[in-house]
Formats: structure tokens, sequence, C-alpha cells
């Protein structure tokens, strides 16, 4: 049986847990006749030219794990930034981890889906949010759609901010040859709130892990959100990884996409801009070798004048990797003076690397400010020549550049220990001897 | 110290230097003038070791020791040092990590430690007072948004970190005001000693007047077309290039 009919048939398994008398199971219900006329997507598609799915659905996944299991702190410690307090959402194999997390409902709701699904107090906020400006005709986020149960929600009132940030981690034991996750998380900064989320995907062992997650975040009047992605995995585990953001007058969202590992990684970021004087901010480094492959798909939809968007990406690809770049900004006709940036920048460092990159602007107002800018180089040889001439060897040298290249990206990023952190990751990434601050 | 013969050297086919004959002897400093295009430049760079620049004949040695087959990186270790004309920029590395770094790896590559973290921070407190920079500056990106002075500045600071044996200044002076000019002159002056030698390329005399050479020479296409004492940096500033031409073709 191919994975989209184990899917399908798992559907109906999946209905014997579920309230099938709620609204959210008609959303569930709706999704999955999408994916069953579309099934997954196909290189034929100009969004998946790039990245074939073919292999992963070889693959005989578990989609339901048959048993839970209980992971000690210790073990998983080194995959939170365990150098801050922070709120905590565990997920173990997709099962909530009760003993590993730290959720709150003082004064803002940092807790689970599946309590928000269900539970009647959230039953409003479900309402007017879940599913609402997440796709509902892409093929795989409907599939994701279709099985949403559990994932994180975060809920921030108005003019609230949590006492720390959040952190969201996604562990896969292994106790499966094969697993496929769908986390589907919900995040709301209403009017004036602010909030800073950490998600990382993770999994323990050698065995096959496919996530295909969807997260959607609302960003309302004046709301801040900053939600950092971290992607080091290992080399058999997979993640399709859908965010859609809708964002009202002065938000700011600002995305970053930290992909220094794992398989075959997708990220579809989608940012919606319904309002004035919106700041959307997109940032990716990417760091690759073996044989990984990244591919980021962004797209700025200005619906509206007087908004902003900033996209940089860096990319470093070595050994037989591959990337992707395709950055979609539309600009409507009403949404006059808009500003919108993007920059992709690649370095190469082996010959059997490989890049696509690829600006798709679409511009239907006249007085727009709109840069892009793709390049896909080597190293600077003036540069190279200089750190040489004072001593520093070939290799450091350009592992040097190429970590300054890399790093110039992270100044954004809000959270200082999180910043080291990948700072350092980046380091040792480039095999630079970096002992230094920052 | 530095010992160069019958020099012949090409960048994409040209060729540049045709015939440099230079003997740089441990304490002494020499200038090299000459108009634009001369081959100042190149000649810098050769001795640096840039790639690009292709030795067609003749040798190089320092100390007794071949350097054409050597890397940039092998000459510094050896004490060659190019303050470069142009520095470039390098955005996200700081002068206080890329100090650190040029500094670990040149020990390495002579099987020392790390330099222990208060010492080099000793050292750099010396050598940027030295060279009256400002701490705030050391943790700015290297050369990136740096004034011509700074950059200029930073280059000296960086000969003084490194105490090489051979330090070649190229055109150190373009871009100066006085003050700066007069700070980087006293920076290199107090790095002169006994055992060291400095090759200061210039286009005008203005710098001579504050770091005094013992050898004047001028080159003009690509070789060496007269020598001699501190003088001749004076004569060059009354007369200019001209008749230094008209005498080669005579």
């Amino acid at each position: 049986m191919d994975l989209k009919d184990k899917l399908l048939s798992s559907f109906l398994a999946f209905e014997n847990n579920v309230d099938l008398n709620s609204p959210v199971h008609d959303v569930r219900s709706e999704a999955i006749k999408n994916f069953e006329t579309k099934g997954f997507p196909s290189k034929k598609e100009e969004a998946w030219k790039y990245t074939s799915l073919n292999n992963l659905q070889k693959i005989d996944f578990s989609v339901f794990p048959k048993q839970e299991t209980v992971l000690d702190y210790k073990e998983i410690k080194k995959y939170f930034l365990h150098e801050i307090d922070t709120y905590k959402i565990v997920f173990v194999d997709g099962v909530y981890s009760s003993y590993l997390s730290e959720t709150t409902h003082d004064g803002v709701d940092v807790c689970l889906m599946s309590a928000a699904l269900t539970k009647p107090q959230y039953r409003q906020v479900i309402d007017v949010y879940f599913n609402k400006v997440a796709s509902k005709d892409e093929s795989l986020t409907t599939l994701n759609t279709a099985f949403s149960r559990e994932g994180a929600f975060i809920y921030i009132p108005k003019n609230k901010v949590p006492k720390k940030p959040i952190q969201i981690l996604h562990l896969a034991t292994g106790n499966e040859a094969a697993l496929m996750l769908q986390p589907r998380n919900l995040v709301i900064a209403e009017e004036n709130a602010e909030v800073q989320v950490i998600e990382r995907h993770q999994s323990l062992t050698g065995n096959e892990v496919l996530t295909n997650s969807v997260t959607e975040i609302f960003a309302a009047q004046d709301a801040i959100v900053d939600y950092y992605k971290v992607q080091n995995d290992l080399d058999t585990a997979s993640l399709i990884d859908n965010t859609y953001i809708a964002q009202k007058d002065r938000s700011v969202v600002r995305v970053h996409t930290f992909s220094f590992g794992g398989k075959l990684t997708r990220n579809n970021l989608n940012y919606y801009q319904n309002g004035e004087r919106i700041d959307s901010t997109l940032k990716g480094v990417t760091i690759l070798g073996d044989k990984q492959h990244v591919d980021h798909h962004t797209l700025v939809h200005h619906a509206q004048p007087n908004c902003e968007s900033h996209q940089d990406y860096k990319g470093v690809f070595g050994d037989r990797s591959t990337g992707v770049f395709n950055g979609k900004i539309i600009v409507d006709k009403i949404a006059q003076k808009t500003n919108a940036f993007q920059q992709n920048n690649n370095v190469i460092i082996s010959d059997k690397a490989t890049v696509n990159t690829k600006p798709q602007l679409e511009i239907f107002a006249d007085d727009v400010k709109c840069s892009h800018g793709c390049t896909i180089g080597q190293l600077d040889e003036d540069a190279m020549f200089y750190l040489q001439s004072r001593g520093i060897p070939k290799k450091e040298a350009r592992a040097l550049l190429m970590y300054a290249f890399a790093n110039n990206v992270l100044e954004s990023v809000r959270i200082p220990e999180l910043k080291a952190r990948i700072n350092a990751l980046i380091a040792k990434k480039l095999g630079v001897r970096v002992g230094f601050e920052l | 110290m530095l010992q160069i013969n019958d020099l012949h050297a090409s960048v994409e086919g040209k060729k540049i230097l045709k015939g440099i004959n230079l003997e740089v002897k441990a304490g002494e400093v020499h200038a090299i003038m000459g108009p634009n295009g001369s081959g100042k430049s190149t000649l810098a760079s050769v001795i640096a070791g840039k790639e690009e620049f292709e030795v067609k004949k003749g040798s190089l040695a320092l100390e007794g020791e071949d350097l054409e087959d050597l890397s940039p990186e092998e000459r510094a270790h050896m004490g060659v040092f190019l303050s470069f004309q142009y520095p470039v920029e390098i955005p996200g590395v700081s002068v206080t990590n890329f100090m650190k770094t040029a500094i670990n790896e040149s020990r390495k590559a002579k099987g020392l430690e790390d330099m222990p973290a208060n010492q080099m921070l000793k050292l750099i407190r010396e050598k940027s007072e030295l060279l009256e920079i400002d701490r705030k500056f050391l943790s700015r990106s290297l050369n990136e948004g740096f004034s011509g002075g700074e950059k200029k500045r930073n280059e000296i600071f960086q000969m003084a970190m490194l105490e090489p044996k051979l330090a070649i200044l190229d055109e150190t002076d373009s871009g100066l005001d006085i003050d700066a000019l007069r700070i980087v002159a006293n920076g290199v002056n107090k790095l002169r000693g006994k055992d060291n030698a400095i090759i200061v390329i210039t286009h005008y005399q203005r710098l001579l007047e504050y770091i005094v050479p013992d050898f004047v020479h001028v080159l003009h296409d690509g070789k060496i077309v007269k020598s001699g004492s501190k003088n001749l940096a004076l004569e060059l500033e009354e007369k200019g290039y001209d008749w230094l031409k008209q005498e080669t073709v005579v």
C-alpha cells in the first residue's frame, strides 16, 4: 500500500478517537477530501520542481505510534536552549509529555492543541482562528489539517507578554521503524501582545522520520512575534514545515530558520499582510553537507499600503548537498508604498553541491520599492589572500569567511543565548575554531 | 634578510616585473618609489605570495629560504607582513577576533599552544594604545565602514601585534591626513629594530619625512632604475619621475 492510501485508511481509524460532531471535524473532513483528490505533490508541479517526495513515499511509515516512550530529561537536555528559563511544550513521538513540559495558564495560555480543540473555553478562539490562514488547497497542508489533533497552542491576550520564551520540541524516539508525525501549532498574539517561540524537531535514532507540520500564526494590531526554527536533525529525518502567518496593522512577525541538517527539509513560509505599516521579516541560515537537501519556499503577500518585508537567506553548500530558494512577493494594486526587500546569497564549496534560487515578483502597484538579489558563488579571493597573509591557513580562512557570511543573519535574533548557541553551531558546522565572544 | 634576484613576474599573461634585484638587510628601511603602474604593488604582492602573480624567472628568498613555493600563510609564519593598500572589508569578523585567530594560527604553525587570554588582552591593549586606537574600534567588523585612516591604522596595529621580520607597507600613506600619518609613522618607527626590516612603498616623499629610509629605490616599468640614499626621495619630489624615465630611455 502506498503512503497516500495508508494515510487515507488511517483517517478512518483516526476518526474513532475524535469527536465527530465538533465543527473542527468538519474542517478535517473537508481537508482529507482535498488530499484524497490531490495526493502528494509531484515534481511536475512548479513549486516542487527541485524537491522530490517520491522516495519518502516508498517508506512504510507508521502513522500512529503503537507505544509511549518515557524519556529522561538528561537524555534530551541538549536539544533545549537550557541556558535560560523557558516554557516548554514537548512531544515524544507525537504524544504530549507532561513530565518534560512546563506549560502555563497564568495570564497567557501556553498549552496543547488537543486541549484547545476539545475544551469549551477555547471554542470561540478556535472558531475565529483555527485553519483560518492555513491553505485549504495545498495538499500537504490539508493532509495535516485532516489529522490535526496535537501540537502547541499559544494564546497571548491583549497587552500581555509571557514571562519567558516558549520552546516547542518534537522528539522521535525510533520506537517505530519509520514514523510519520503531523504536529499542528496555533500561535495567537492579540493586540499589542508579544511572544518569542523556538521550535525544534529532533529524531533520536537512525530510524526514518517524516514530519509534516503546520503552524498558524496570528499577529493582531501592534503585536510582535519572534519565531525561531532550529532544523538540525539526523540524516534519516525529513521535515515539511508549513507556516502561515496573518498580520494586522503595525504588527511585526520575524521568522528565523536555521537549517543545518536533516535528510530533506522543505519550508513553506507564507505571510499574509492584512493591515497597514506591517513589518514581516524572514531570515534564514542554511549550512549543508553530505546529501542533505533544504528547500525554502517563501511567500509574502502585500495586500495593504505602507508595509514592509525583509528577507535575507544565506546558504553554504558542501559535499553533494542541494539547496533551493524560491521567494515569491505579491504586491496588490492597492498596496502602494510597499517596501519589499529580498536577498538570497549562496556559497558553494564543493563541485557536487547545487543551488537553485529564484525570485518571483508579482507587482501590481506602481509606487513601491522592491529589491531582490540572488547570488551563487565562491568565496572572495582578495579576502582569502588578506586572511592568509596574516598567517591564517587556507582552510581556516575559508571557514572564517563562511562563518562571517552566515553569521551576519543572526543580528536580528532577540534571545542572546539562542544567538550564542546558533553562532556556536555555525562555527562547528564550518569547522571554525571560535572560542570568541560575540 | 630579503634577497631578490632578477625577479620576473606576470599576472594574467601580462609581464609586470621585469628583472628586480634587491637586497634588504636586517635593521634596514628601504623605500620603493615610482610612478603609477611601475609595478610597486605587484612587487609587494609577489613577496607576500598572492597566487594570481606568477613568478616567471629569478628568485626570492627570506633569510636564505626560497619563498617561491610557499603559501601566503607560510610566508606570514616566517615573518612576512604586508600592509595592504586597500585592506579588505570582512563583515562579521571583529578586529579582535581576527587578530586572535591570526596570532594563534601562527603559534600553531610553530608548534605553540594558543596564547593565554589574559596575555592576548594585554598585548591588544598595549598595541592599540601605540596606534591610538579606541577600544570600541576593536569590536567592530574588520575594516567594514572604516575610514581610510582607520583602515591604515588598523593595518599597522596588526603589524604591531604580529611583530614581523619583514614588513612591507604598500602605500600606507595614501588617504591619510597629517595627524593619522604621524600616528602611523610613529607606530612603524617604534617597531623598527636591528632584527627586522621594512620596505616602504610610496608615491610621495611625504611619508619618508616621518619614516626615514636607509635606501631609496625607484621602480619604473618593472625594474629598479635608480637607487640612492634618502636624498633621492627629495630629488624625486622636486623633479618628478620624468627625468628618470628619459634617463632610462637614453
